[in-house]
Formats: structure tokens, C-alpha cells, sequence
């Protein structure tokens, strides 16, 4: 099985709220002297795919977008989890593609690294949350497209998905090639490198191939048809009263809040 | 190309909420646009004939019906090729889908088919000098981006639960029935299996929630807030450390990649307020956190707060509502 794991990296998006800051040139949110690190459900989608190469054996390629040198890190730890190869495209413009933009580059990336089963994409990235990179890639690669998955499974030669539904679950059988976008569940927590293959992951190559070099194929597309016109922080605005006293007390005021708010 | 166009999803027999909360949505694009509201609607059997009077009964005069046993839930697929067709027909401006599970697999592929304007997840939908003008959710709710949609047509996806489902303004309206042709055998993926999995009361249906997070400390608390769920009437959801942990299904996580719930009341118990859970619970009317540490970030979310141990506050609680229920 060849599988290509889409990872980005992104300013770690559990920081406290006091280190989070929108640069207003850029309209986007300002990354120096802030951890770096592989958004969030890319890494439970590179944990699925290690886990279906362990089982039906094949090979793991992780592809990273962003701007170079501090790319480095993200495929770095990629290829400390147990990816095989990595490819890094440089955008020099940094951080601004939007998810059309971004599938453009991903696409061309993709053909040239060549033959794939199975493309993995997170849900969402942890910044931008577009849910679109994974279907963009899906159409542009005509190949089969599932989202919000987390589980794959392969059955006498037929790839089996548990996609999370409003209802439930979904059980869906997936023609092969497939784009997947990869949720966290119980089964595909990331799996922690250890020291030694952290320096191993040194060692491995990685493939950096400059965003111009591949236009020309599929990047000639339209300009994106939406603008990022400002990004706003909104005002917090609800006040906490706290109920005082110890457990009964408490518990006393609030059922009396919920009467007087006919909850109860 | 003129008009919005809803695609209205019938999938399980009945129209949806948020195909209706896609309405309020296509009133607010209306305005100077003065644009016609049309609807694709979609599903298999009896319950459609209802749906369609459902979408004239909210002000959709033209509904072009799609009737077809794959137009069912999951079938991602089968619903691409009926709205595609559907859509390179009208030649709509703007097409409006709600970002539930087909949704949001819909919206970008029947964008990149019409080569249209995308833009997906919105929570606001407007009209600023003649431009249509959305805003979403950004960094894990922490900002709101506002975009600005410059070409046609257009493609846009409305996050569930983030408008409301508009009054009634009833049209005579029409239905035309569309005929698509989906070859089974052709579609990539094939539905094996709808698994349904929910508390007994659907979480984005309840009016009193109960949410749950890692200050629970495993399955076991959730026995308790289950309790507390029955004696209140409502539901309960968590955050997303316990469905990692497979202490309740993924399907009960309420946040950003969870469900966006807004019922009367919200209880969040041992979550700490990162803002990638309360964006899906700000619309809720109250909030009530109980949680140990009187520093956590969920109190400046929450209206009324509880600094306890929940081993302590929740049985308390029960006991107390358990009470007055008696009396
Ligand atoms: C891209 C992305 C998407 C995400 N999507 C979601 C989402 O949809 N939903 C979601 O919830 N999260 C989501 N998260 C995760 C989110 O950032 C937080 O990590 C998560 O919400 C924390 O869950 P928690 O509050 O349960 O756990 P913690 O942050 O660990 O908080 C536990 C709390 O319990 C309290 N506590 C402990 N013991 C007790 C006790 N005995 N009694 C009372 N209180 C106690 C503690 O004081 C603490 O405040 C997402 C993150 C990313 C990056
Ligand atoms: N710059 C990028 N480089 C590599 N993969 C990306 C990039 N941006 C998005 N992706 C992939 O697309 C998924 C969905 O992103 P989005 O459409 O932005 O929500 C992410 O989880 C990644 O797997």
C-alpha cells in the first residue's frame, strides 16, 4: 500500500490565549517566538496510516506546504513517527494559501511524487479549519473521497471505513485510489518517536521542491474566487457570577436559578 | 445565472433542521441581491412530498425534487451526482449547503466541479455594497475571519446550529420533479452500514446538556452525569479528551470538530474551557460550569459557576433536583 499523509504545520493551537496574536498585515495569526507543531488530526492521520503499513506492509510518504526552514520540524517529527519518505513544497509567501490555492500545490505534488493508494488528510487543520483540502484533492485526483474518518481496515482487497456521522457512524466501502480526511478517535492516538528514532529521522532524506518548480501543471488554475478581507477577535462578553458556600449551598442556589429559569 | 439555490436534504425521510436553517441563510443574501430562492431536494420516498411543502411553507417557491433509493443517508456520492446535475441546469449564483456529514464532503467537490467561489463552514452570511461577505470561526474559535466571495458562482457551506431556522413565510410554490441517473455500480463508495449511536435524546435536540471532560477522570463519571441527564430531562455530551479515550462514543464530542449545540442550558463539568470546545456551545442560552479549579478558562465563558469536585457538586445535584421533583 503507498500512502501519502498530508501534514501542516501550525502554530501549536492549544497555547493560552495570551500568546495568540493576529498580525494585521498578514491578517493571519503571528508565529514567531510561538511552538510550532503538525496539526492536530494530520497526526492521527499519519498514526492510521503507520498502522495500516504495519498490517499490509507498503510505504508512508509525508508531504508538508509551508514556508521552508521552519517546515523542517514538522516532517522532521513525521518521519520520527515511522514515515518512510518526506516531501516539502516551500511557499515562500508563508502562510496565507487558502484550502483551493493549497489543493492546487498538494495536487501537483502529489503527481509528481507518483503512484498512491490512499491519500490521508486531517478533518480539519487545527488553524484555518476549512475541512476542504482532502475533497479539493479527492476530485482533482479523481479518486474516491471520504471524510471524518477513523478507522481503515482492508478485506480481502476491499478497503473498509468507519466514517463519524450527525447520527452515528457510517460503515462505507472505498474504491481504491482514495483521499481520506482523518478524526481522533480511541484507536489512532499519535504514537510517541523514541530518542532513537529521532535520530535516525535525522538521517533520512528530505525532498524539498520550491512551489514555483510546479507550476505549470495543475497550479494554473483561476485566482481564488474568496478574499480574506479581516480577522477579528471577538469580545467576551459573558460575566461569571459564582455561587458560594460549600456543596449544598451551591447546589441550593443553582436549582433555584434553573426554577426561575423554567429549567426545572 | 441568477438565484440562490438551498440544497435541501431529505436523506433520512424527513428535511432536515439545518436545511431549514440554510433558508434564514439564503433571506440573508436576498436583500439587495433581490435574488429568487430555489431548493434541490433530496431523499427517497413518501417523506418528500412533506419536505417540499416544509420548504414552501418557509418561502422556497421553486423545488426541484430529486427522488432516488441511493438518495440516502451517507451516500455522498449518489447526492454529488443529483445536485451536480441539478445545478448545471439552473445555473444558480449562489448554492448554499449545510455543512453536516455530506455536506461537508458535498461542498468542496461541487465546487471544484462548477470551478466556483468556495468558502465553507460559515456562521454569518450577509450583503456589505453589493458583495457577498461571510464570516468563520477561525484558530480554534479564538477569531473570526470575514471573507469576502468576489466571483460566481459561488459555493458556500453553513455550519449546523449556527443561524436559526427562520419563521414561517409561506408561498405556493412548485415542485418539478428531476430525474437523475446514478449508476450504482459507478459510485466509489458504497454505504455498507448506518451505525446509529446516540444518547436516547439527540444532542443537538436537547434543550438542557450535559457535557463532560477530562476532569471526569474516566467512564465511570459520565454514569453520574447520566443520572443528572435523566432526573433535567436533556442530554450528555463531552469534550474531546473522553472520546479520545473511548470513554464515550466520538459522536458525543461538542466543539469545533464536535457537534454546535445551543440549548437553553449547558452544564460543562471537568472541561476547562479551551476555546476549541466553547466554539460549539456559545450559543447556548446559560452556562453553568462546575469545575475544581476556580482559575479555569471556562469561567469567563460561563454565566453561572461552581467551583467544586464534581464527586461531590454533581450527586448533591441530583439529590437536590430529585427533591424539589418530589415536592
Ligand atoms: C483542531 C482542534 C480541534 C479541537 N476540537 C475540539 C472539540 O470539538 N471539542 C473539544 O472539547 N475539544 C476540542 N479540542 C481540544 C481542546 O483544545 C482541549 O484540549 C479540550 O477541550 C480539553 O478538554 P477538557 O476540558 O475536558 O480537558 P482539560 O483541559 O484537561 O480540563 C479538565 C478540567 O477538569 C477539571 N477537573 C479535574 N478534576 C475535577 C474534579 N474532580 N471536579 C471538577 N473539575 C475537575 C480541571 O480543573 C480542568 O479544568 C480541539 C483541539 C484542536 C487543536
Ligand atoms: N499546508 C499544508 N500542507 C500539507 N497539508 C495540508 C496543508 N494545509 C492543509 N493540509 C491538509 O488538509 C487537511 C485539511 O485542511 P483544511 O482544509 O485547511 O481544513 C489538513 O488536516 C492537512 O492534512
Amino acid at each position: 500500500m503507498e500512502i501519502i499523509v498530508c501534514l501542516k504545520q501550525v502554530v501549536d493551537p492549544e497555547l493560552p490565549a495570551r500568546d495568540f496574536a493576529i498580525d494585521p498585515a498578514t491578517r493571519r495569526q503571528v508565529r514567531e517566538g510561538r511552538p510550532l507543531v503538525i496539526s492536530t488530526y494530520d497526526e492521527n492521520a499519519l498514526e492510521v496510516a503507520l498502522q495500516l503499513k504495519d498490517r499490509v506492509g507498503g510505504k508512508v510518504t509525508a508531504l508538508t506546504l509551508g514556508p521552508q526552514g521552519v517546515a523542517g520540524d514538522a516532517i522532521r517529527l513525521a518521519l520520527a513517527m515511522g514515515a518512510d519518505e518526506a516531501v516539502a513544497v516551500d511557499d515562500p509567501h508563508g502562510v496565507g494559501l487558502l484550502g483551493v490555492e493549497k489543493a492546487r500545490v498538494l495536487t501537483a505534488a502529489i503527481r509528481r511524487i507518483g503512484r498512491f493508494d490512499l491519500v490521508l488528510c486531517g478533518c480539519e487543520s487545527a488553524d484555518w479549519v476549512e475541512r476542504v483540502v482532502g475533497p479539493l484533492l479527492a476530485e482533482a485526483l479523481a479518486a474516491a473521497c471520504v471524510t471524518f474518518v477513523s478507522r481503515i481496515e482492508l478485506r480481502n482487497g476491499a478497503l473498509l471505513v468507519r466514517r463519524m456521522a450527525d447520527e452515528g457512524f457510517h460503515q462505507l466501502e472505498v474504491r481504491l485510489p482514495a483521499v481520506l480526511s482523518v478524526t481522533s478517535d480511541e484507536t489512532n492516538r499519535p504514537r510517541l518517536p523514541k530518542v532513537k528514532d529521532i535520530m535516525t529521522a535525522r538521517r533520512k532524506p528530505v525532498q524539498v521542491w520550491p512551489m514555483a518548480d510546479l507550476s505549470g501543471t495543475s497550479l494554473d488554475g483561476d485566482a481564488p474566487g474568496v478574499e480574506v478581507r479581516d480577522v477579528a477577535l471577538p469580545e467576551r462578553t459573558a460575566r461569571c457570577e459564582f455561587l458560594p458556600g460549600d456543596a449544598a449551598a451551591q447546589v441550593a442556589a443553582l436549582t433555584q436559578r434553573l426554577r426561575d429559569l423554567k429549567l426545572l | 445565472m441568477t438565484g440562490i439555490c438551498i440544497i435541501a436534504g431529505a436523506l433520512d425521510g424527513k428535511l432536515s433542521r439545518s436545511s431549514l436553517e440554510l433558508i434564514g441563510g439564503a433571506r440573508m443574501l436576498q436583500g439587495p441581491v433581490g435574488q429568487e430562492v430555489a431548493a434541490v431536494l433530496l431523499g427517497h420516498g413518501p417523506g418528500l412530498a412533506e419536505a417540499a411543502a416544509d420548504l414552501h411553507r418557509h418561502g422556497v417557491g421553486r423545488v426541484y425534487r430529486c427522488d432516488h433509493p441511493l438518495l440516502t443517508a451517507g451516500q455522498t456520492d449518489a447526492v454529488l451526482v443529483a445536485v451536480e446535475h441539478v445545478v448545471r441546469r439552473t445555473r444558480p449564483e449562489v448554492v448554499l449547503i449545510a455543512a453536516d456529514t455530506v455536506g461537508r464532503e458535498l461542498a468542496p467537490r461541487l465546487a471544484y466541479r462548477l470551478r466556483a467561489a468556495l468558502a465553507t463552514e460559515c456562521v454569518e452570511l450577509g450583503v456589505e455594497d453589493g458583495a457577498i461577505v461571510v464570516r468563520r470561526q477561525v484558530y480554534g474559535g479564538r477569531a473570526l475571519a470575514t471573507l469576502v466571495v468576489r466571483t460566481r458562482p459561488a459555493v458556500l457551506s453553513v455550519k449546523p446550529h449556527a443561524l436559526d431556522v427562520p419563521q414561517p413565510a409561506p408561498v405556493a410554490g412548485t415542485v418539478e420533479d428531476v430525474s437523475v441517473a446514478i449508476d450504482a455500480g459507478a459510485l466509489p463508495t458504497r454505504v455498507r452500514e448506518v451505525l446509529r449511536e446516540q444518547a436516547e435524546l439527540g444532542l443537538e435536540d436537547a434543550q438542557i446538556v450535559i457535557g463532560g471532560g477530562r476532569g471526569l477522570g474516566g467512564p465511570e463519571g459520565f454514569a453520574l452525569l447520566a443520572e443528572l441527564a435523566k432526573q433535567l430531562g436533556g442530554a450528555v455530551g463531552a469534550s474531546r479528551p473522553p472520546t479520545d479515550a473511548g470513554w464515550v462514543p466520538v459522536n458525543w464530542q461538542i466543539g469545533q470538530t464536535g457537534k454546535t449545540i445551543r440549548p437553553a442550558l449547558y452544564i460543562a463539568v471537568g472541561i476547562s474551557g479551551a476555546t476549541q470546545h466553547i466554539a460549539g456551545v456559545t450559543g447556548s442560552r446559560t452556562i453553568v460550569a462546575i469545575n475544581r479549579d476556580p482559575e479555569a478558562p471556562i469561567f469567563s465563558s460561563a454565566h453561572l459557576g461552581i467551583v467544586g469536585d464534581y464527586r461531590e457538586v454533581v450527586p448533591a445535584l441530583i439529590a437536590k433536583v430529585k427533591e424539589l421533583k418530589g415536592a
